[in-house]
């Protein structure tokens, strides 16, 4: 069970955006924000405010890969996996966090909640190719080596 | 209005929506996945395409007809489109044909079969994902589906639930309820209409059958059965019977060859639920009690009520369904020494519904701590038994229904067709059986093809209000303009899926739009053919009420409080 706090923050946000079907995506997007993630219970309450069934909410929200139902680390790692980033060898640096954060293709997020990579299918930035982004911050063409350094910076700041 | 040239036939169109109706008119079979004319169109699939004179490739289904148009639908091109499509689907598909539960009515199966695919080129790379074995009436199989979004559209738009939708998206997608729930963790109400619809084994039936051949097996069992009105009149689908021809007979005669030792009409029982539900509606209207009163016949309607509109529950009538009624019955009765010989009793329902498997263990489907219907069996399942016991159908000679409960009205057999509960109430409080009066109920309203009905019949003094609906996306609107205020009635008459009974998720498939009118046909007809038309008129109901079950009727026909 979710805090009622979440509630009624939702209710806040739903409130601004007003109560129709039409809303369903703002709301999502700015819960998303608030929480760094989408709780599945506030998607099903949502769905039930603004008069929607909750299947119907669910197929919106796992359409765009950009809703996420799991809680992310406090720093979400967004590495471009786009053909460009790709050929210019994005792989290893995707293997690379993964090897250092014991992390993979099905777990997204270390235990300490600090960490979440994520490929991205382009981040419109070809020419820094191969692209990375840390939470809102970019970091153009990274290595395995660069990659490493910036967890061991990030994990300094705690 | 004008003409197309199909084939190069010219074929005149008047009011049709899309040029796929033009062509089916037109004799031509176009094979579609995710085309229905009772739901919007979706354009899903590609099959309907068809060609112009200019080799443009359009989806007949999503297409206005235009005066003068020219089009192929089966030219070489179109048919290795469609060829390829299919072969495409299979690649994606759970292929075990031969023990599939869908085997021999399955749309993909057919298609795959008329087209000459021999080999699939490509390989699914796909895991196979769990079945849902969790609701007691629908076995979900993601793997068996195609994502025609049938189901999602029919339990949306026609049923008004919306337990099923598509999620994720590209090669991810699937149809599932949100979270990948279990159905029956979901709202889902289990009529079935979803399996009705959809084209494959992916949505289907959960079948019962294995039970009562192990009870039919057992000497020391007595296996009784009922067999639901609207039941008559579809099981001779699978045999080569006319559309909606009545073989109660036959079926009686049926299950008398498997070895059912008893073999009874549910038009009895619901007679009983004429006589219960009348008194029941007279008496709230007498006392105050709750109105409108809304019937309690459909199960999946029920717990649509108890899902969505909980402040309503007291308004549902408390009289058990029919099958309900008639199960506690036969379970009371041959729970007597002097009647069961010695063995003990299993009852069988024969339904042309699956929410009645749901409805049949229910807590309050119990009568002395027994489970009062064992097993519930539809429509599709007994054609499956009939097969399996070697039985030709259409030769064998029909009989008739056994003692004590052997006889019914032709108010009761109406019971599976919409507004038929509500025509043999009436009838049942007419003062007459005469023609005219029987005549002038018929025609007050409540009969034909429309989702929502109104008819308003002058009963003692008063105007007796009543509304008629099939399918629940129509029931949740007169529920919430009755909750709104908007309308007013004493009696409101749910039959979750359209057109009644006749048209149940449990009943052969495919059923085109012949078979909606010439199943109610069936019904009316079985109805018009009977002496005793008013359920008071079975004297059945008079050994019921002052014979062997006096003073047993509130613990037998009502759900217990």
């Amino acid at each position: 069970m979710l805090d009622e706090s979440y509630y009624r923050k939702t209710d806040e946000i739903i409130a601004h955006y007003g109560r129709e079907a039409k809303a369903l995506i703002p709301i999502m997007q700015d819960v998303q924000a608030e929480y760094r993630y989408l709780p599945g219970e506030l998607l099903a309450y949502i769905a039930k405010q603004i008069g929607i069934t909750e299947t119907k909410a669910y197929s919106v929200a796992t359409f765009y890969e950009n809703f996420s139902f799991e809680a992310k680390g406090k720093y979400v790692i967004k590495v471009c996996d786009g053909t460009a980033c790709h050929v210019r060898h994005s792989t290893p640096v995707l293997e690379a966090l993964w090897k250092e954060l014991g992390l993979s293709k099905k777990k997204h997020t270390t235990d300490d909640m600090m960490f979440t990579v994520e490929t991205v299918s382009c981040l419109g930035a070809c020419g820094l190719a191969p692209t990375m982004m840390v939470n809102e911050q970019v970091y153009p063409a990274m290595t395995p080596e660069k990659a490493l350094a910036l967890i061991a910076e990030l994990r300094g700041k705690g | 209005m004008g003409t197309i040239t199909i084939n190069g036939k010219k074929v005149e169109f008047t009011d049709e929506k899309n040029v796929l109706t033009i062509i089916r008119k037109a004799g031509i079979d176009m094979p579609t996945l995710c085309y229905h004319s009772e739901l919007s169109t979706f354009g899903a699939c590609r099959l309907c395409t068809v060609e112009n004179d200019r080799g443009q490739c359009f989806a007949s289904c999503s297409e206005e007809p235009r005066d003068g148009m020219v089009i192929y639908t089966h030219t070489e091109r179109l048919r290795r489109h469609r060829k390829l499509i299919v072969e495409l689907l299979l690649a994606a598909h759970c292929r075990d044909c031969t023990t599939c539960v869908k085997s021999g009515e399955c749309v993909l199966q057919d298609l795959a079969h008329k087209m000459g695919i021999r080999e699939v080129r490509f390989q699914d790379y796909k895991e196979l994902k769990p079945v849902d074995y969790s609701s007691p009436a629908i076995v979900r199989d993601p793997n068996k589906c195609i994502l025609c979004g049938n189901c999602v559209r029919v339990c949306s738009e026609v049923q008004g639930v919306g337990v099923l939708g598509f999620a994720h998206r590209g090669t991810e997608a699937e149809v599932t309820p949100a979270f990948n729930k279990k159905l029956s963790e979901t709202q889902c109400v289990s009529c079935g209409q979803c399996r009705v619809f959809c084209p494959t084994g992916a949505l289907t039936i959960r079948t019962h059958m294995d039970e009562v051949y192990a009870a039919l097996g057992d000497p020391n069992t007595r296996v009784v059965a009922q067999i639901a009105p609207a039941v008559r009149v579809a099981v001779g689908d699978a045999f080569g019977l006319p559309n909606g021809e009545n073989a109660m007979g036959k079926v009686v005669a049926s299950l008398h060859a498997m070895g059912f030792d008893e073999v009874f009409d549910t038009s009895y029982s619901a007679d009983l639920t004429v006589m219960e539900e009348s008194a029941e509606f007279l008496d709230r209207v007498k006392n105050g009690g709750k109105l409108p009163l809304l019937t309690s016949c459909c199960p999946a309607w029920v717990k649509f009520v108890d899902n969505e509109f909980p402040e309503m529950k007291e308004n549902v009538s408390t009289c058990r369904s029919p099958q309900g009624m008639f199960s506690a019955v036969i379970k009371d009765y041959y729970r007597d020494p002097a009647n069961s010989g010695g063995k003990k009793t299993f009852v069988v329902s024969i339904m042309p519904c699956t929410a009645k498997k749901m409805e049949a263990i229910r807590p309050n489907s119990f009568t002395k701590g027994e489970q009062d219907t064992d097993v519930v069996l539809t429509t599709t399942e007994l054609t499956r038994m009939i097969k399996n016991f070697g039985i030709a159908f259409d030769k064998i000679e029909p009989e008739a229904c056994d003692m004590p409960f052997g006889l019914s009205s032709g108010g009761g057999v109406i019971f599976g067709v919409t507004g038929g509960v509500t025509e043999a109430v009436l009838r049942r409080l007419a003062d007459d059986h005469n023609a005219a009066t029987l005549n002038a109920i018929a025609a007050s309203g409540i009969r034909g093809d429309e989702g929502i009905k109104e008819a308003t019949i002058p009963y003692n003094g008063m105007d007796v209000k009543i509304c008629v609906v099939s399918g629940l996306a129509n029931a949740r609107k007169v529920m919430e303009q009755v909750k709104s205020g908007e309308k007013e009635y004493h009696l409101i008459e749910v039959m979750a899926c359209r057109r009644g009974c006749i048209m149940g998720g449990g009943q052969p498939i495919p059923a085109g739009p012949r078979h909606k009118a010439a199943r109610a046909k069936g019904l009316y007809k079985a109805d018009k053919d009977r002496i005793l038309r008013k359920s008071d008129e079975n004297p059945l109901m008079d050994v019921f009420y002052n014979g062997y079950f006096k003073g047993k009727a509130h613990e037998l026909l009502h759900n217990p409080k």
